[in-house]
């Protein structure tokens, strides 16, 4: 893959996009046919950081399923690293949920390790790099603790942390701040920039918040009401080391308003729809 | 964020004070024990005293031995029986999840039958003796055991199982890594409570029609106004259920309990 690249930037060609979806739709067959996604057509540069906002229920999560492998688009296709994705989580890929995905009966420190070990890993190898994820995720204190002693952020933090120990060429995060207070939120913002920075790794973040959307990522995807499509795709052009200290930048606030005059109205449709349908 | 935890917070209490609460109870149902004896007389419950007492030389005799042993005997193959029929039912009732939502009702109300009115259809059943004692307490044991157990694999989060797959889990190690320790709190509870009961439907079966046990010695000190007896083997098998559940409580706490969390309701 790597000579693969060279090649491409030797001849001035960018490098082929990490992950592709081309035509992508996802209906729902059930009592009442639902569309609820789609057609999608979207390239993930490597390493960027791209966010998608859209109002609730547009497909957003639906999206997040289709690319990471965990449910069959219904046509249109889609690849990671130039292999198709079928109905399975290809290697390479880490997906961060919104629920609380902790193992309870885990202390952090065997959480984290649980897919190293799987994988058999000899023990010094998962020792050092359990030992740099936790302590990348600030658990280094509470390694030995078991989930429910931690806070909602704090399990987010075990669940990023047993994420990042695979290292993920792409890393799917599913509203992965949806639960918790704004200045965590804010908090957890700089430690996923920090992450993605040191690990050069590809990041598609899922949200709801328009000014996580702006704050953090290189492009946002602005989705519309169901079935959802991109209807705006917004460069944000912030340096690579930004932190959350860039919503004080007026730009920040110029991004926030861009995004919100494109979803204002999809969100009126999203719940109007939603109305009518109740 | 750190203040948000204090690493160890699990409501534990020092152990000399759980000892002193021990001794309180005791001293109090010495006195009640006591007081009733007082009031109801002789002839209903002995005191503690001449219980003990009789207890302290009955425990010597092969003849208490014989008797607990049948008891235990029933017990642990009626234990044996609805531990593992129970699970199994459990199990595939949880996956199977259409299957689960029309037994739920079934056995709940299977579990509302005052099961005491079957025992004469188990006795024609099973005759007199050890297998009908073990089917009554079966038929006790059994239903909390598979509704705790269905109610476990059905309350999994789905994030966990899709936390497997985002992990290419095979299924034999979803169900090995992950399925089972989330499952294992609440089905460690509804054994706790299917012993109990279990034991009691033993008791039920033994009082009624055996002629060997420790419901047998109840109720046969009843029958010869040994009262003595009566409640000597009253006392004995109270002890035992303190005993046994103590036990499965200390296991509930080891294996049962999410680890760090506070306890779950029983």
């Amino acid at each position: 893959m790597a000579v693969v690249h060279n090649l491409a930037a030797a001849r001035g060609v960018p490098p082929a996009p990490v992950a592709t979806l081309r035509g992508v739709t996802r209906v729902y067959d059930g009592e009442r046919r639902v569309e609820a996604l789609g057609p999608i057509d979207l390239d993930l540069a490597e390493g960027e950081f791209f966010a998608v906002v859209g109002p609730s229920g547009c497909g957003k999560s639906t999206l997040l399923d289709v690319l990471s492998g965990l449910s069959r688009p219904t046509s249109g296709s889609i690849t990671f690293e130039g292999r198709p994705v079928e109905g399975e989580v290809p290697d390479g890929v880490g997906v961060v949920f919104q629920e609380d995905a902790s193992f309870a009966w885990l202390t952090v420190r065997d959480n984290v390790a649980f897919g190293l070990r799987r994988a058999g890993v000899d023990a010094a190898e998962i020792a050092r790099r359990v030992d740099y994820a936790v302590g990348f995720m600030g658990l280094a204190d509470f390694a030995a603790a078991y989930p429910a002693q931690l806070s909602g952020g704090m399990r987010q933090r075990v669940c990023i942390a047993r994420t990042l120990v695979m290292r993920p060429r792409l890393i799917l995060l599913d509203e992965p701040f949806g639960a918790l207070d704004q200045q965590t939120r804010l908090l957890m913002g700089d430690e996923l920039l920090r992450l993605w920075r040191e690990t050069g790794a590809t990041v598609l973040l899922i949200t709801h918040a328009l000014d996580e959307a702006a704050m953090l990522s290189d492009r946002v995807g602005v989705m519309s009401a169901r079935p959802g499509r991109f209807i705006d795709l917004v460069e944000t052009g912030w340096p690579r080391d930004r932190d959350s200290r860039i919503v004080s930048e007026s730009r920040f606030g110029a991004l926030t308003g861009r995004l919100w005059s494109n979803l204002r109205e999809e969100s009126l449709r999203a719940m109007g729809s939603k109305g009518a349908a109740a | 964020m750190s203040a948000a935890l204090s690493a160890d917070v699990r409501p534990a209490r020092k152990p000399r004070e759980g000892a002193f609460d021990g001794v309180i109870i005791l001293v109090v149902v010495l006195a009640l024990w006591q007081g009733v004896h007082l009031y109801a007389g002789e002839s209903a419950i002995a005191s503690p005293l001449a219980t003990l007492t009789f207890l302290a030389e009955f425990l010597r005799t092969p003849v208490f031995w014989g008797h607990f042993g049948a008891t235990m005997a029933a017990f642990g193959y009626a234990v044996a029986i609805s531990s593992v029929l129970g699970v199994v039912l459990g199990l595939v009732l949880g996956v199977r999840r259409f299957a689960g939502d029309v037994a739920e009702p079934i056995l709940a109300g299977l579990y509302s039958i005052p099961k005491v009115t079957l025992y004469p259809m188990i006795l024609l059943i099973f005759g007199l003796g050890m297998s009908a004692k073990v089917a009554f307490g079966v038929i006790h044991g059994v239903v909390p055991i598979v509704l705790f157990t269905m109610n476990a694999v059905k309350n999994v989060s789905p994030v966990l199982l899709r936390t497997a797959r985002a992990m290419r889990l095979s299924q034999p190690e979803t169900i090995r890594t992950v399925l089972a320790p989330a499952v294992l709190p609440e089905m460690i509870t509804g054994l706790r409570v299917g012993f109990s009961l279990t034991l009691l439907g033993v008791l039920i079966g033994e009082m009624f029609a055996s002629q060997r046990g420790l419901g047998f010695l109840i109720v046969n000190g009843i029958n010869l106004h040994n009262v003595r007896m009566t409640t000597g083997m009253i006392v004995a098998v109270i002890a035992f259920a303190l005993i046994a559940n103590g036990l499965l409580l200390s296991l509930d706490r080891r294996f049962g309990r999410t680890p760090g969390g506070g306890s779950r309701a029983a």
